[in-house]
């Protein structure tokens, strides 16, 4: 499937573990303002095909990638590029709630401070705009200098997500973002993702079939390190192609 | 079933025994030194130079001595085994070259302290020509705790959860910054672990200094760090070898000893209500 209106897409992606093929020849377009899911059995890939779009991989030793992500109509895997300026631009929210053992406020701080900006009220907007868009404004505004530890599980992965958009990014990738929490909190990700994408690209990996039925515009089915079917969610869902997704999606298999 | 419990009564009862004999043993010996020692501490000890061939008069030169040896030994140390704990947890690449430098810094922690000794004579005093003094000294006692600080700071930088590298970086952190900002805030408490046991070390090795710092007898007070001073361990190995007066520095001696412990100890509880501290305020 190809999309137009693509903000980053990877072109011939091939992922290697040492000598472990992960990721076999994925081309892929990821469309503007829309929410796309990737599925897939466990160690199909798509957790690292996440990680390839901001870089993530570069950190984990002994690994090689072939081909291209194209960014705004750059490699970034051009020796040219940094690293920490593709993931400033690609926030990335993790599967276990990952917050700095600080305050609420120096959490969401932290990232944009090291970008330079020193003014506190600057600081103190942005962290009321992010708490608000991940709406844990509400919860958080009379106890912003209290430790992000002493949240609990979802309001620690709301915190994260505030974090990340503090860096205004253009892409928000997420990875199992809910399979740690209670079905409450994984209600709450999920409208927020749904809020979110009017103004962000949401990339996210799921282990739950029903939540990238229930929230992606664009479903991608990965199996064994190949891209099997890449449809618009409710095609995928409901009248997939190819008969691996079929099998999948009605738990056959996986 | 009586059985099991009586083995297993039997076992926590012997680890019991062994605990209480560790604790028996350290606080005899503690009792032992205060007892004996209490007597020849006063105010004039501790805050004059000794006297009559130092049968008589106090310690304060070695105290201070001590005191700036153990000092220099912690700025020579602390940033070079926390700057090396920083290069293999952080950012060397497994491989042989790193093997190598891992053998030999556990070699370096095996090294008798004499032959660090010998080795500050060679290098510092001798070659590098700063003759006896507290350079010389605390640069080799700075050597001798070296394995220990990067050994506990390594340990503390690797139990640094790795979700928060992760979530650093993905904010598009640089490397150094993560490091800077997180992991090592982080580790703090276990690298203050590593310099305490650094420093009561450092405070008393008698053989690196004997050649390197340490004073058979000075009055006059070091006024730079290339002064000779006098030391605690090597004034109480003066006292009970080299001196003609055994029998009269007795009192003397074992006052010493006990300044030695209390300064030792009295280091070590700074560092650890400072760990205490971090520690209560960093919770994961």
């Amino acid at each position: 499937m190809k999309n137009n209106n693509s903000i980053i897409e990877t072109k011939n992606i091939n992922f290697y573990y040492g000598d472990f093929r992960a990721l076999i020849d994925v081309t892929m377009g990821f469309e503007r303002n829309k929410v796309t899911a990737l599925i897939g059995p466990s160690g199909c890939g798509k957790s690292t095909l996440l990680r390839l779009l901001n870089r993530m991989n570069d950190l984990i030793g002994r690994t090689r990638v072939e081909g291209e992500v194209i960014f705004e109509g750059k490699n970034i895997y051009d020796p040219g590029v940094d690293p920490v300026d593709i993931r400033r631009r690609i926030g990335m929210v993790f599967q276990k709630p990952n917050p700095f053992p600080k305050s609420i406020f120096d959490n969401i701080t932290y990232g944009p401070r090291l970008t330079g900006i020193k003014d506190k009220s600057t600081l103190e907007a942005l962290v009321e705009q992010s708490l608000k868009q991940a709406s844990l404004w509400d919860e958080a505004k009379d106890i912003l200098g209290q430790s992000a530890m002493m949240l609990s599980g979802g309001q620690q992965q709301r915190l994260c997500i505030a974090r990340a958009l503090a860096m205004k990014p253009e892409i928000l990738l997420m990875d199992e973002p809910t399979s740690a929490l209670d079905p409450i909190s994984t209600a709450k990700i999920e409208e927020l993702i749904e809020e979110l994408k009017k103004d962000y690209t949401i990339i996210i990996v799921t282990h739950n079939m029903q939540q990238a039925a229930r929230i992606s515009d664009y479903t991608g089915f990965f199996y064994l390190g190949k891209l099997i079917e890449y449809n618009p969610a409710e095609k995928l869902f409901t009248n997939p192609e190819v008969s691996q997704t079929e099998d999948y999606i009605t738990g056959r298999f996986g | 079933m009586k059985w099991r419990y009586f083995k297993q009564n039997l076992f926590f009862s012997l680890s019991r025994l062994c605990a209480l004999i560790l604790a028996v043993a350290i606080g005899g010996f503690l009792i032992y030194i205060l007892v004996n020692g209490i007597s020849a501490i006063n105010w004039g000890f501790l805050t004059q130079p000794p006297q009559d061939s130092m049968t008589k008069g106090g310690i304060m030169p070695a105290i201070l001595g001590t005191f700036y040896l153990t000092v220099g030994a912690l700025i020579t140390a602390l940033p070079l085994g926390i700057a090396s704990a920083i290069y293999l947890s952080e950012y060397a690449k497994e491989g042989p070259v790193i093997r190598i430098i891992r053998i030999g810094v556990n070699c370096l922690a095996g090294v008798p302290s004499i032959v660090f000794g010998l080795f500050g004579l060679g290098l510092f005093v001798v070659f590098l020509q700063f003759g006896s003094c507290i350079l010389s000294g605390s640069l080799t006692l700075g050597f001798l705790i070296l394995p220990t600080i990067i050994g506990a700071s390594e340990e503390a930088l690797k139990a640094v959860p790795q979700t928060f590298r992760e979530a650093s970086l993905g904010l598009g952190v640089s490397k150094w910054q993560t490091i800077l900002r997180i992991v090592l805030p982080n580790a703090l408490p276990g690298i203050l672990t590593g310099s305490i046991l650094g420093i009561g070390r450092a405070a008393g090795e008698t053989a690196p200094i004997m050649f390197t710092a340490a004073a058979f007898f000075t009055a006059k007070l070091p006024t730079s760090i290339f002064d000779e001073v006098m030391a605690l361990p090597y004034h109480v190995y003066v006292l009970a070898t080299a001196g003609t007066h055994i029998e009269e520095t007795r009192q003397i001696q074992y006052g010493t000893v006990l300044v030695l412990v209390g300064l030792v100890l009295s280091i070590d509880l700074i560092a650890i209500v400072i760990r205490s501290y971090i520690r209560k305020r960093k919770r994961w």
